[in-house]
């Protein structure tokens, strides 16, 4: 490729043809404030924050949407930019709320992030300011206009990355709002509840619905028997929330916060993952015997889920009707765990640490509550939020020492813990499904195929003289890309993962904001976060679903065998069919 | 999904949406498709925009930013007399300004609106070539002429006696 010569600040940079003024600048450790900008979303030019000076040319240009040309000479910070700079964030600043020391974001804002970089030390205007309802109809997703910058990540994110397009710029100028079709409800719209406008937006105009209030009430009530249980993924994340280098795995600090927070019993998902592979994995085999519903689908991810029941309808009796890990988990807590500690399952308070706002609106679904109309999951929190508590109750979560899991349903295998990151679903599913129909002991149960961050992988694979053709993805844009091929015959699968979040759950829309030097989404964080659930399973002794001694005693005590009618009753669950609006 | 809950759409639409989807960039025709249901209802639906994102196959929250960002396209039924303010700038300074408050309070409803029982509704219009005659006021095909705001209530009550 050619490459092109030019100035920066007084210094020679060549860079290849095609490159931006803001990555050119980049090579030299230069990082031009910049707001709208995503590198994993198209370009948007909407806020000018980034502009540079270009000799010869008289207005000042975006550095995110323009091309380096060959001597270009090129200035970031000559003090017209300065203050044009710091111009623009003020004037973006006068129509946004003053309410920095009561928002969910404070110290966590990119907007406040940019005005102290700017210089902004006075508020010289007193601009307009919106008066939108705050939207809170969703169980998972709050919208708060008012504090909406228009710079249209939300926008970007939901159609470019997760193909729903439920938001779009409505009206114009001043009353230019984001918002689903018609401005109706959250609740209401092809929303699927993943979040990733929370994580993408640099103000606070998404955010989750917040569940701490309960969790404190219940934890404070005696009458209450307080349970927890965590995803996978958040062992992987939550040392972010506390300046541990990302990819910290913090099993053994949570374990301990989550005690000294005051819940009576703690559990692990991964459990309920374990069980989801005996489930899944039998559910499959039949399949694969009887030849029918195949692709089976993978049923963990509820953003997923509600994608199916909206784009996919038809794709519901492929699906497998394996309750989500948490979801298991939380039948199992108000039954076979009540049960032998003689407790009304009424008196049991069931929290899931997740790392996912869809799960706000899984355990809200008709099928998850109890004969009696109790839901078996009381709360979901993101890890976000548990990162709140901890810091709120003041625990020092980085120097605390490693506490264990409680039994019989924190025990688990490093099938388990994998469930946390694309591909980890899969490949503790081929570890039982692989050894259950050759009846022999895998030597490698590393199945490296399904491993990494990218948005598809394929495979097939050779199994007691069978071809197994799997895929998995994450991310909903490529979920269409691998269901269309399905459904035109293209592509014969027998397995495919779907998670709804780019990278699986590690990258789901409760995680915590990215630490400074990183951004949203970044595939670096992903893949560091991906490789503490690697190292957690290699530490195992147990890497098997079917080994681990708990299942196996459940199993035996409790459900007779996987796909039993009690398994059925406590384990399984349906989907519906929901109103498509707009597009594929 | 091609599945349509609705079908409310007249069948000389439906296939114009389904000629425009053969072309290249079919979703570059929503404007075209709003203008045609605009001019034979007078407004667009919320049902009949699902209806076009679907069987266009364009988000229907694009088609909703795209009906709002237009001043042209209304989004609630006009009344049955649609009162057009002339804006222009020969009407303006001739105080066309009071003429549109005057026509908002008598009737009770803002720009854009609709009365309750369906019989008025307000617009503006920029200019309408007739400057010696400002300011002027359109009520559906009739034009009024140099008007002032204590003539608005007896235009209202002519339109309303037409029934």
């Amino acid at each position: 490729m050619k490459s092109v010569e030019l100035i920066i600040d007084n210094t020679t940079v060549s860079v290849p043809e095609g490159t931006t003024i803001m990555q050119a600048a980049e090579t030299l450790g230069v990082k031009i404030p910049r707001l709208c900008y995503h590198p994993d979303l198209s370009l948007e030019g909407a806020c000018r924050v980034c502009i540079v000076e270009v000799e010869g040319v008289e207005n000042f240009l975006p550095s995110c949407a323009t091309a380096v040309r060959d001597g270009m000479k090129i200035k970031t910070n000559s003090p017209q930019i300065r203050e044009a700079r710091r111009d623009l964030v003020e004037l973006i600043l006068d129509n946004h709320p003053k309410e920095c020391q009561t928002c969910e974001r404070d110290a966590n804002c990119e907007l406040q992030d940019l005005a102290y970089a700017m210089g902004v030390r006075e508020r010289l205007f007193e601009g307009k300011r919106k008066d939108h309802p705050k939207e809170s109809s969703s169980t998972s997703v709050i919208r708060d206009a008012n504090k909406c910058i228009l710079c249209r990540r939300c926008v970007r994110v939901c159609s470019e990355v997760q193909g729903i397009h439920n938001l779009s710029q409505l009206h114009r100028g001043f009353d230019t709002v984001v918002a689903p079709a018609h401005e109706g409800a959250m609740a209401d719209s092809v929303c699927i509840a993943c979040g990733q406008c929370i994580n993408v937006c640099p103000v606070a105009a998404f955010m989750e619905k917040n569940s701490t209030e309960d969790v404190w009430a219940a934890l404070a009530d005696p009458k209450k028997h307080v349970v927890v249980q965590i995803a996978p993924s958040i062992r992987a994340a939550i040392g972010e929330g506390f300046g541990l280098p990302v990819g910290t795995p913090a099993t053994g600090q949570t374990v301990t916060a989550l005690r000294r927070l005051g819940f009576d019993q703690i559990f692990d998902t991964n459990f309920g993952a374990d069980l989801t592979i005996l489930e899944e994995a039998n559910e499959f085999l039949m399949r694969v015997e009887k030849g029918e519903k195949l692709p089976m689908l993978t049923s963990c991810s509820p953003g997923w889920i509600k994608f199916m029941e909206h784009f996919y309808p038809e794709m519901i009796p492929h699906a497998s009707s394996c309750k989500s890990p948490m979801s298991m988990l939380s039948a199992l807590i108000k039954t076979y765990y009540a049960e032998k500690q003689a407790m009304d399952p009424d008196d049991i308070y069931v929290v899931a640490v997740m790392p996912c706002v869809a799960k706000k609106f899984e355990i809200q679904r008709p099928e998850h509550m109890m004969d009696n109309g109790m839901p078996y999951t009381d709360a979901v929190l993101t890890t976000r939020e548990l990162i709140w508590m901890v810091k709120a109750y003041g625990i020092d979560f980085a120097n605390l020492p490693e506490g264990d899991f409680d039994t019989p349903l924190g025990f688990s295998s490093g099938a388990a813990d994998i469930f946390g990151t694309t591909g980890g679903v899969m490949e503790a599913a081929l570890r039982t499904a692989v050894e259950t129909l050759t009846g022999e002991t895998l030597e490698k149960i590393d199945f490296e195929v399904v491993r990494g961050v990218t948005g598809i992988k394929e495979a097939s694979l050779e199994v007691d003289g069978k071809t197994i053709n799997i895929a998995v993805s994450n991310g909903l844009n490529n979920a269409k890309i691998l269901l269309d091929k399905v459904k035109s015959g293209e592509k014969q699968y027998h397995l495919i993962e779907l998670m709804a979040c780019p990278g699986g759950c590690i990258g789901g829309g409760g995680q915590p904001y990215p630490p400074q030097d990183y951004h949203v989404l970044d595939p670096e964080v992903l893949k560091m976060r991906a490789r503490a659930l690697y190292d957690i399973d290699k530490a195992k002794t147990v890497r098997r679903s079917h080994q681990n001694p708990y299942i196996q005693r459940l199993y035996k005590e409790y459900l007779g065998r996987a796909g039993s009618e009690k398994a059925h009753e406590l384990l399984h669950t349906t989907y519906e069919a929901r109103e498509p609006r707009g597009i594929k | 999904m091609e599945t349509v809950t609705t079908h409310s759409l007249p069948p000389d639409i439906v296939e114009f949406i389904e000629a425009c989807k053969q072309q290249e960039h079919s979703d570059s025709y929503l404007i075209a498709v709003l203008h045609r249901i605009q001019g034979q209802f007078g407004w667009l639906s919320e049902d009949h925009m699902n209806e076009v994102a679907q069987r266009l196959q364009v988000p229907s929250a694009t088609v909703s930013g795209v009906a709002t960002f237009y001043h042209f396209f209304r989004l609630k039924p006009r009344g049955k007399h649609a009162v057009s303010v002339c804006l222009g700038t020969a009407c303006f300074v001739k105080g066309a300004d009071r003429v549109l408050s005057a026509f908002e309070s008598e009737l009770g409803i803002s720009l854009g609106e609709t009365t309750q029982d369906g019989l008025f509704s307000i617009e503006v219009s920029r200019c309408i070539g007739v400057c010696a005659l400002a300011p002027v006021v359109t009520i559906n095909e009739k034009t009024y002429s140099r008007v002032t705001p204590t003539q608005v209530p007896e235009m209202i009550r002519a339109e309303a006696e037409k029934g």
